[in-house]
């Protein structure tokens, strides 16, 4: 264990030493069919763990499943239905 | 030297202006109300450059003093009494932040009953808080104090709060000659504060996390060892405080007479010029006593207790709180330390002057007087049992 | 995102419109902004030892004293003649601003400090285990407000404290929800180019205590908005000046139903009645700011 700092002073972001990813069931699919590159998904994650490119098949949307805790929210918000929930296999 | 004749609390604020503090944060309560009425007119004046928030409870006036203090500013506060108590949590929030708030306490007793009068329940009250407690004597001890509470609080290997105890209206509201230093030579002893960690964008760090149960308890021991190693700290200041100004009131403790004594009264604040003047007189008709002052409450003086007092016949602990279920604080504080030390006296203990009966050196004489016919693990001195009801349920 | 100030790892359970709306506010509010938070779920899942999940200068003190440190903050960087350095939020839950924290609220908004205060509204005690506090709404279960033989849930309206604000001169007044995000990102801009005290008070569901499912989040805080419910609404200068209008408003069961803390109000007998006081509450905000 590190040493504790001044007054547990921690430093900025450093929660990403975290994996929140394994508190999943389920995970997000983008099936980069209809994307049409809205970056709804990205703005509503609460995880602030959407990220890509790009539209339909060029799309490159995704998850970064270390930390995605497979809230389901970026699939029901998906306006073309391009996101599915589908089971977490570990 | 210019001695100037000054009410206590207009000599506190006078040497807080000197202390430059960038924040000043407070709420009214009697008798703390002329040390902030006198910041106040500094800072309408602008003779005093320093931002003053007048906040709406005594918790808020804390709290502002934490957030000034973590984003860099030299902060200060005043209160007693109820308003220490409506701070306490905040208190301990600012000390395990190492946050080097300077507060006056204007001790006064805790309401049930309401009373504006002094004791010293209120700052007793603070023992576990992570603060460093000193108790002045007089009005010049607790304009030094001030001046030194910064200088203690500040320092790299300390960095922590200080609370000035100075006794409500027995300090505030009198009147004595004393010196307050110049700006000068204020300036020259008190360097600016420049603190390593505050909350600024140039380096975005998080203050204030939670701890779990693996980290907690190191958080907490590191917390007492610093207060522990600030008795260097504050003896240092003091000493370093003769050096520029001439005046030393003691480091963690005064001894006053004590080399040859074989009885030591002891006790905090103002008690303690009332117990030198007896004593004196005492030792003119051959009696060798002497006064134990506790200046620095917490951290506590324990080795310094143990070398004055383990070969006295007699230690009388006078002091002005009490711990309800249970007795003395002080005296029992001070036997704790005896205790261990395998030469134990026999330390009777009174308390005396709660919510603000005075305590006249008849009232030390009588003190000492009884303890020198019997042995007395509490009394209550003066308690006026002609008031006092046949039966507590009635 | 990884520009994202708040930063990915922190413990917010699945689907909390809270980090959301946190994420949200921090990206309109950009770096250069000193947080105060409250004691809160907030606090709890940013700020575990030794790691921090905020990208910006941050501080918790306890759980009521938020506005009061922010004042602190924002009196010290005037007087350290750092005023440009950074804006000052002082944030926290509905009961750490609203209930335990009001009176510093209350101080911090009278004396005119230039703070943007943000309560994020979940309308209960969550981070304890979702107990009612003054910002629960009429009806809601919570854990302390359980309905029973004798009870219909939560005895009270919501305490209104846009209007409070108002009432202490308090120059911007906005309130906003997360699947409104373009607009909370205005209100958050647009808040923080004036001086002096601001509040917004965001709405943000609680699955957890909501009792609705995680994915819901952005659907429950929209239907809030359709139904009347929580208007969204700026009052500047004590005029009201912009509305989020609705296109067509919804009967607020389609809010309720989604929700297992309204479960109660649904097939029991005299629900009706219960019902239609929380229609008329969401009928009567729609009048009074002008929403349909």
């Amino acid at each position: 264990m590190a040493k504790l700092t001044f007054a547990l002073i921690s430093k900025p972001a450093s929660s990403r030493a975290n994996k929140t990813g394994s508190w999943r069931v389920y995970k997000p699919r983008w099936k980069h069919d209809k994307c049409v590159g809205c970056r709804l998904c990205d703005i509503v994650c609460p995880e602030g763990c959407v990220s890509g490119t790009g539209k339909k098949k060029e799309s490159t949307m995704n998850a970064d499943f270390i930390y995605c805790k497979g809230c389901g929210i970026c699939a029901k918000e998906c306006p073309v239905k391009d996101i599915e929930m589908i089971m977490e296999v570990k | 030297m210019t001695l100037e004749v000054l009410e206590g609390s207009k000599a506190v604020s006078d040497v807080i202006g000197l202390c430059k503090p960038d924040v000043i944060s407070a709420y009214p309560i009697t008798p703390q109300t002329h040390i902030v009425e006198n910041l106040s007119e500094m800072v309408a004046d602008g003779k005093l450059k320093a931002e003053y928030i007048r906040v709406e409870s005594e918790h808020s006036a804390a709290s502002a003093c934490l957030g000034a203090s973590l984003t860099g500013a030299r902060t200060y506060t005043a209160t007693t009494s109820q308003g220490l108590l409506l701070m306490l949590e905040v208190l301990y929030n600012i000390s395990a932040l190492r946050l080097p708030v300077v507060l006056t306490c204007a001790n006064r007793a805790i309401s049930s009953p309401l009373n504006i009068w002094c004791d010293h329940q209120d700052a007793i009250t603070l023992r576990d808080t992570g603060w460093i407690q000193l108790f002045a004597e007089d009005i010049q001890e607790a304009v030094d104090m001030h001046i030194q509470a910064y200088k203690i609080g500040e320092d790299k290997r300390v960095m922590l709060p200080v609370v000035i105890s100075m006794d409500g209206f027995l300090l505030t509201h009198t009147f004595e000659p004393v010196e307050v230093p110049s700006e000068e030579d204020v300036d020259r002893f008190l360097p600016k504060y420049n603190p390593k960690y505050f909350l600024t964008t140039k380096n975005p760090m998080t203050f204030g996390s939670f701890a779990e149960p693996d980290k907690y308890m190191e958080a907490r021991y590191i917390l007492n060892e610093v207060l522990n190693q600030s008795k260097v700290v504050i003896a240092e200041v003091a000493r370093d405080f003769k050096d520029a100004f001439g005046r030393f009131g003691g480091d963690l403790v005064e001894e006053y007479n004590t080399k040859d004594a074989d009885i030591v009264l002891v006790g905090m604040g103002s008690i303690i010029s009332t117990m030198k003047e007896v004593t004196d007189e005492l030792r003119k008709r051959n009696n060798r006593i002497g006064v134990l002052k506790i200046r620095s409450f917490r951290p506590f003086p324990d080795k310094e207790i143990v070398s004055c007092l383990k070969d006295k016949k007699k230690v009388i602990v006078v002091e002005k709180a009490i711990s309800l279920g249970f007795g003395s604080i002080l005296a029992s504080e001070i036997k704790s330390v005896l205790y261990n030390s395998g030469a134990a006296p026999r330390v009777d203990s009174f308390i005396a002057a709660l919510g603000g009966r005075d305590i006249s050196k008849e009232t030390i004489n009588k003190i000492i007087e009884k303890s020198m016919t019997e042995k007395v693990d509490l009394e209550f001195v003066d308690l006026n049992r002609d008031i006092l009801p046949e039966d507590f349920s009635e | 995102m990884s520009d994202n100030i708040l930063a990915s790892g922190h413990t917010a359970c699945a689907g909390c419109g809270e980090a959301l709306g946190i994420k949200l506010i921090l990206n309109a509010a950009g770096p250069n902004i000193i947080v105060a938070n409250a004691t809160g779920c907030s606090e709890i899942f940013s700020s575990r030892y030794p790691e921090s999940a905020w990208g910006i200068p941050w501080v918790h003190s306890l759980f009521e004293n938020t506005a009061a440190v922010a004042s602190g903050i924002e009196a010290a960087l005037k007087v350290l003649g750092r005023e440009s350095e950074a804006n000052v939020i002082a944030q926290g839950g509905d009961g750490g601003m609203a209930d335990i924290g009001f009176g510093a609220l209350s101080g911090m908004f009278e004396r005119g400090h230039n703070i943007l205060a943000i309560t994020l509204d979940n309308e209960a005690y969550m981070n304890t285990g979702v107990q009612r506090s003054g910002l629960t709404p009429l009806g809601a279960r919570t854990t302390t407000s359980p309905p029973g033989e004798l009870s219909w849930g939560n005895i009270t309206p919501k305490k209104d404290m846009p209007q409070i604000a108002v009432a202490h001169g308090v120059s911007y007044v906005a309130t906003a929800t997360v699947a409104y995000f373009k607009d909370l990102e205005k209100k958050i801009k647009k808040a923080l180019t004036i001086k002096g005290p601001k509040y917004i008070q965001v709405l943000v569901p609680c699955p957890l205590g909501w009792q609705h499912d995680p994915s819901l989040t952005i659907r429950v805080s929209k239907l809030a908005v359709e139904t009347c419910i929580y208007p969204l609404i700026e009052i500047e200068n004590g005029k009201l000046t912009n509305v989020v209008k609705v296109t067509s408003k919804k009967p607020v069961e389609e809010y309720l139903k989604l929700q297992g803390r309204y479960k109660h109000l649904f097939g029991r007998e005299g629900a009706n009645e219960h019902l239609a006081k929380i229609q008329a509450i969401a009928d009567e905000n729609a009048k009074r700011y002008g929403l349909v």
